[in-house]
């Protein structure tokens, strides 16, 4: 039966896929003539050169790294969406290092990206220590973190760290020391094996540490946690901290490997989409790599559609969106679930 | 005539379980019908198939012998089927009145209620059944009994001919049980038919005409009352011949391991509901709260576990006062607790058997290294436990999920007995689950006695209290009002205490408390 089911989710998953495609085909018909090239576009662009390619690596890092931020949060049933705020702030704090400490030389990429993850997890510090202290809903407060994160930095980088000698709203340029490699002469954001190590880490500190197990009991059932000796708030306390350390060095990745600077004027929108992506990997931190992948997949090759037709990449926006709706949907396809379920349980006699 | 009648139904739930396999049941116009079964049988499920809250998988429903199509109990209410759930679900500020008539309400014009024509409709209805009610008192002040009452009340006056009950007396006093069976008997005098479940076979002998087993999702048969003793009934109930054979010997009590001095606990709206408790537990002994539920049970437990704070006074273990310290400290002083909710506070249904088993434990050896924790060695303990306490259970990776009442009790208390516990508080440690299991749990509480620990039985379950414990406080409005050894005492003499009609006087509990 297990064998039989798990078909059935890929089938269901696979089924979703091509319900939103078909949706977002629709949406096609009405903004260009020429629906099967952009379509083409839309589905191969991100293989049809390795230039696209490495675009399409790079653009899953940071959302790897959001993903696995908010699947821990969300295996704690705790929902701090404040993962954007982190990111931003994260970035602000790879900044002040990378420009503060040339003088370290050898250490400096490390130190600068440490600060990330201290800035990150400071600032998911305060909605965890509103809902520890005074149970404050961490829903609202991260949501409200988001945006302070966005007009502070905002307000001190154009204020204190502007470079007026570049063409554009950013900060000074980092020192060399603060680089994060990126390879190939495409620019292979070296990130991408960070993230993909931090999942395979954050992975096994769920499923095979004994905070991982603390983690799941409180996500399970808070009760029955605190009843047999979890000490529910700390667990919650912390795995908020470390979900914003996380976030905060996605930021850090962003800015050190891929600008080398601080360029952003708005919210990137990595900590949503890393919402999105924990909900299609059921928050496993595994799953998470195919499922940013995927995201990471839809975005590009809607940016090259877009590119390569006049199209509008909001398309985009509307076929993700569809489709979260269509993943969510637990309803999809459960007659045929009942069915199996039924039969299988019948052929035990 | 056939009632109602059930033809071949099976239902299979979502999550795989077949509750009910090619289920035949019918109950006859007037009758008085017993359905019987241990936990995880089907029993209601059935009800809730014939009362239209679960639709079969396959199979026929018919009342009063014509096909019926029921999607909600809306449709089983219209065509003269009652129910009357374990919990009752009635507004506990609302008048008697209000709660029966509520949404058939007579009104006098469209913004006021017709109460007078309220009063006559029910009165009358109750002088043709021959049943008193205080149509004018708010039902939070009512006693469960007549809390009962007023449930079967509002079922008759939607037009029920058949009415089915879940477990009726499990919430009742033995004088309460009398009473409903008055009722009960007078109803099917007047035609009307009556289902019920229970899981007390001295009751079904009592009233019922015919008796329906039920065993793992079948009907094993049903037949006339005077056809079966209870033990047969039994038998036929687990399949197998069963030994009622709990012996007890004489405890010997050691050296305190718990004492409550002038425990006092009021709720966040000001009731008292504990007034200055004091007690003594021992080692190597049974001390059973018994009490009608909502007697401050509830509220004992949690603090003396540390799942509830604010409450003063003294709780000592070791010589220490530990009143007010967490869950976690007190199971590291040795203190275990079967709590009375399985599922909302026993165990996480969403994790497998092996990991229920192990989360007071998981941080420490074999479960766990400095970090890393060991599926393996968990797995293995949970293969052990599993068999010592015989949990029906594919595999320890199984979700609690999947588990009966019974089995899933029995996870929470293994986990529980095996943690060298120095004092065990089980709150209704076998509420609602079947008699093997519930035998079993008993013994392993008395073995726990033996072993020199120190049991606190919290039940409501006098049958349970009677058969197990040494000494026994009755708790009667947050108060202790009789401390009694277990020697020829019957279900009676608590009854008079538990309803409040009798009590020692402070005299008797003082001296029996500094014991």
């Amino acid at each position: 039966m297990k064998r039989s089911l798990a078909l059935l989710e890929l089938v269901r998953m696979a089924l979703t896929i091509l319900i939103a495609l078909l949706i977002g085909y629709v949406f096609l018909l009405f903004s260009t003539k020429d629906v099967a090239e952009a379509f083409k576009w839309f589905l191969y662009g991100p293989l049809s050169s390795q230039r696209r390619f490495v675009e399409f690596l790079n653009n899953s890092v940071p959302l790897i790294m959001t993903g696995l931020a908010l699947s821990l949060v969300f295996q704690a049933r705790v929902f701090n969406i404040g993962a954007e705020g982190c990111l931003f702030f994260g970035g602000f704090g790879a900044m002040l290092a990378a420009l503060e400490f040339p003088q370290l030389s050898v250490l400096h990429l490390i130190v600068t990206l440490l600060t990330a993850a201290l800035f990150g997890a400071i600032w998911a510090f305060v909605p965890a220590i509103l809902k520890a202290k005074w149970k404050a809903s961490e829903l609202v407060s991260s949501l409200m973190m988001n945006y302070i994160a966005y007009l502070l930095v905002l307000f001190l980088v154009n204020n204190y760290f502007r470079d007026k000698a570049a063409g554009a709203l950013v900060s000074y340029r980092f020192p060399q020391t603060a680089w994060l490699a990126t390879l190939t002469r495409y620019r292979l954001n070296s990130g991408f094996f960070i993230a993909v190590s931090v999942a395979i880490l954050i992975g096994f500190l769920l499923y095979f540490t004994k905070y991982g197990y603390e983690i799941r009991v409180v996500g399970a059932n808070k009760k029955f946690g605190f009843y047999t000796g979890i000490n529910v708030v700390v667990t919650t306390f912390w795995v908020q901290l470390l979900a914003g350390a996380l976030a905060g060095l996605a930021g850090g990745i962003e800015l050190t490997a891929m600008y080398r600077r601080f360029v952003w004027q708005s919210l990137p929108g990595y900590g949503f989409d890393g919402i999105i992506v924990a909900i299609l990997a059921r928050n496993n931190p595994f799953l998470v790599i195919p499922s940013a992948l995927f995201i990471a997949y839809l975005r590009v090759g809607a940016n090259i559609m877009s590119r390569m037709m006049g199209l509008a990449p909001e398309v985009v926006i509307v076929i993700q969106s569809v489709m979260i709706l269509l993943v969510t949907a637990e309803a999809l396809l459960e007659r045929f679930k009942k069915r199996i379920v039924e039969r299988e349980a019948m052929k035990g006699e | 005539m056939k009632a109602i009648e059930a033809i071949n139904v099976t239902k299979v739930y979502p999550n795989g379980v077949v509750a009910n396999r090619n289920v035949n049941f019918s109950a006859a116009v007037g009758e008085i019908h017993a359905v019987v079964g241990e936990n995880g049988a089907g029993k209601t499920t059935l009800m809730k198939i014939l009362f239209g809250m679960e639709k079969p998988t396959s199979g026929e429903i018919r009342i009063f012998e014509k096909p019926a199509q029921l999607n909600s109990p809306h449709d089983a209410i219209a065509l003269g089927v009652g129910m009357v759930h374990q919990h009752f679900m009635l507004v506990p500020s609302f008048t008697v009145a209000e709660n029966i008539m509520l949404g058939i309400e007579p009104k006098k014009n469209l913004f006021s209620l017709d109460f007078k024509r309220m009063e006559q409709i029910i009165s009358e209805y109750a002088k043709k059944v021959n049943f008193e009610l205080p149509i004018w008192e708010k039902v939070m002040d009512l006693p469960v009994g007549v809390k009962q009452r007023v449930e079967i009340m509002k079922a008759l006056i939607r037009g029920a001919k058949v009415l089915i009950l879940d477990e009726p007396s499990s919430v009742l006093t033995p004088q309460e049980v009398n009473e409903l069976f008055v009722v009960l008997k007078n109803l099917s005098q007047q035609g009307i038919t009556i289902i019920f479940i229970t899981h007390k076979l001295n009751e079904v002998k009592q009233i019922a005409d015919r008796i329906t087993i039920m065993r793992e999702g079948r009907v094993v048969g049903t037949y006339r009352n005077e056809e079966l003793t209870e033990s047969q009934i039994v038998e036929l109930m687990i399949g197998r011949k069963f030994e009622y054979d709990i012996s007890r010997v004489k405890a010997v009590p050691g050296e305190p391991l718990l004492v409550v001095k002038n425990l006092n606990y009021f709720r966040e709206d000001g009731a008292h509901i504990l007034k200055n408790l004091s007690f003594v537990l021992r080692s190597g002994e049974i001390l059973a709260i018994a009490g009608l539920e909502g007697n401050g049970q509830k509220e004992l437990v949690e603090i003396l576990t540390g799942l509830r704070e604010n409450a003063s006074g003294e709780m000592l273990v070791g010589g220490k006062n530990v009143l007010g310290a967490k869950p976690w400290q007190l199971r590291q002083l040795g203190i275990s607790h079967i709590p009375d909710d399985r599922i909302e506070v026993g165990s996480a249904l969403d994790m497998s058997v092996a990991e229920n088993m192990i989360s007071d434990r998981y941080d420490q050896q074999p479960f766990s290294g400095r970090v890393v924790y060991r599926k393996r060695s968990v797995i293995e303990f949970a293969r052990r436990l599993i068999k010592e306490f015989s949990i029906r259970v594919k595999s320890p990776t199984t979700l609690v999920r999947m588990l009966s009442g019974g089995n899933m009790q029995k996870v929470v208390v293994a986990r529980e007995l095996t943690n060298e516990p120095k004092v065990v508080i089980a709150n209704q440690p076998t509420h609602g689950i079947d008699v093997a299991s519930s035998e079993f749990i008993r013994k392993k509480l008395l073995q726990m006695r033996d072993e020199g620990r120190g049991v606190l039985l919290v039940s409501t379950d006098l049958q349970e209290v009677l058969q197990i414990a040494d000494r026994i406080l009755v708790l009667y409005k947050g108060e202790i009002v009789a401390h009694l050894q277990n020697e020829n005492l019957t279900e009676t003499d608590l009854g008079f205490y538990m309803l409040g009609t009798k009590r020692q006087n402070p005299e008797e509990l003082k001296e029996l408390l500094t014991l």
